[in-house]
């Protein structure tokens, strides 16, 4: 029984890390696309796509971590 | 079944109560079983949901487009702007001169893509793209077509030596190459998960809101969670469409990574 919620705490934690990660990396990439559109609205198209890639990539490894974390919990 | 172990904490209220199935939504289930070749091919409700959206763009598209009229009207003036759309911002922008010959593909991907994941915003509808075999299938034609397209294109050899960046020392090169091995297959791998999990997440989220009910058993709390409920059906209106841009947006890169001479 106590290794089944240690499972769940860890991959908890686990899930929680890789958000934090995630949201300083998008969030920072954010930041930075809006001032460079501020800075220089004729360019806004090409940044929001660069944004937008770099975002999903991003957001790929969350994707994994989160997935690491699910394994965790179903293969226990 | 692995997903329904996970959810089945979001439920133990309702089991007891009443038999009723509040996962309906999020899952699939069997319509007519049917085994081919020992593998299990049964028709489930997805299968079903993913033959009709088919069906539709196969009778749609060509009715809206098969007059070659020049300026098209009505919902084919939609469509063209989504494809114009598609065409300029992604296929030619990242494929260059070679947009040419996957445009059919990626256009294909797109709408393919778009429709699967807006039939889970239809009541009683289901996404077929939460699904994880569909979106593996979707990844694993981009990864052959960026294969074959890059050996094709650079040679069975060039293409394998080309998955190397330039300016590699010698004694590293083995190591390099297997994890640019490696991070081909994550690469697609995560390309099906994203699609995936972002097209599950939000029938998830409806779910916990509405379990929110029966977990509380009264009527006072019924109002909030219908009210954010119809908020995040709102919000998945705009991730089907992102999603359908990220999935089209992410194959084109791949392929013209795969496809793209050494510079």
């Amino acid at each position: 029984m106590e290794s089944v919620a240690l499972a769940y705490l860890g991959a908890s934690l686990g899930a929680a890390g890789a958000v934090i990660g995630v949201g300083i990396g998008i969030g920072k990439l954010a930041a930075a696309a809006m001032e460079g559109i501020a800075r220089q609205p004729e360019a806004a198209g090409d940044i929001r796509g660069a944004m937008i890639l770099t975002a999903a990539l991003i957001e790929g490894v969350g994707v994994i971590a989160l997935i690491v974390c699910l394994m965790v919990i179903l293969l226990k | 079944m692995m997903l329904h172990t996970l959810l089945a904490s979001f439920v133990t209220a309702t089991e007891e109560s009443e038999k009723f199935d509040i996962l309906h939504h999020v899952l699939d289930r069997k319509l007519y079983h049917l085994e081919l070749f020992g593998f299990d091919a049964s028709i489930t409700l997805h299968t079903v949901w993913m033959w009709g959206v088919s069906a539709l763009l196969m009778l749609l598209l060509p009715a809206l487009f098969g007059k070659r009229k020049l300026v098209p009207s009505g919902l084919g003036n939609a469509f063209e702007a989504l494809a114009v759309f598609i065409q300029d911002d992604i296929i030619y922008n990242y494929l260059g001169k070679n947009g040419r010959k996957f445009e059919p593909l990626i256009l294909t991907f797109f709408f393919f893509v778009l429709f699967n994941n807006l039939t889970g915003l239809v009541p009683g509808g289901a996404t077929p793209t939460s699904d994880i075999s569909v979106t593996i299938v979707l990844a694993s034609v981009t990864f052959f077509v960026g294969l074959f397209a890059g050996m094709k294109e650079k040679g069975v050899f060039g293409f394998w030596k080309g998955l190397i960046p330039g300016g590699v020392p010698g004694a590293l090169m083995p190591l390099i190459w297997v994890l640019e091995v490696l991070s081909l297959f994550i690469k697609h791998g995560v390309l099906a998960m994203r699609l995936f999990a972002n097209m599950t997440a939000g029938h998830i989220a409806i779910l916990a809101l509405i379990s929110i009910i029966f977990i509380f058993q009264s009527y006072i709390v019924a109002p909030f969670p219908v009210i954010t409920a119809a908020v995040i059906g709102v919000l998945e209106l705009l991730v089907a469409f992102l999603q359908a841009y990220i999935f089209t947006l992410l194959s084109t890169v791949f392929i013209s990574s795969a496809v793209a001479h050494d510079h």
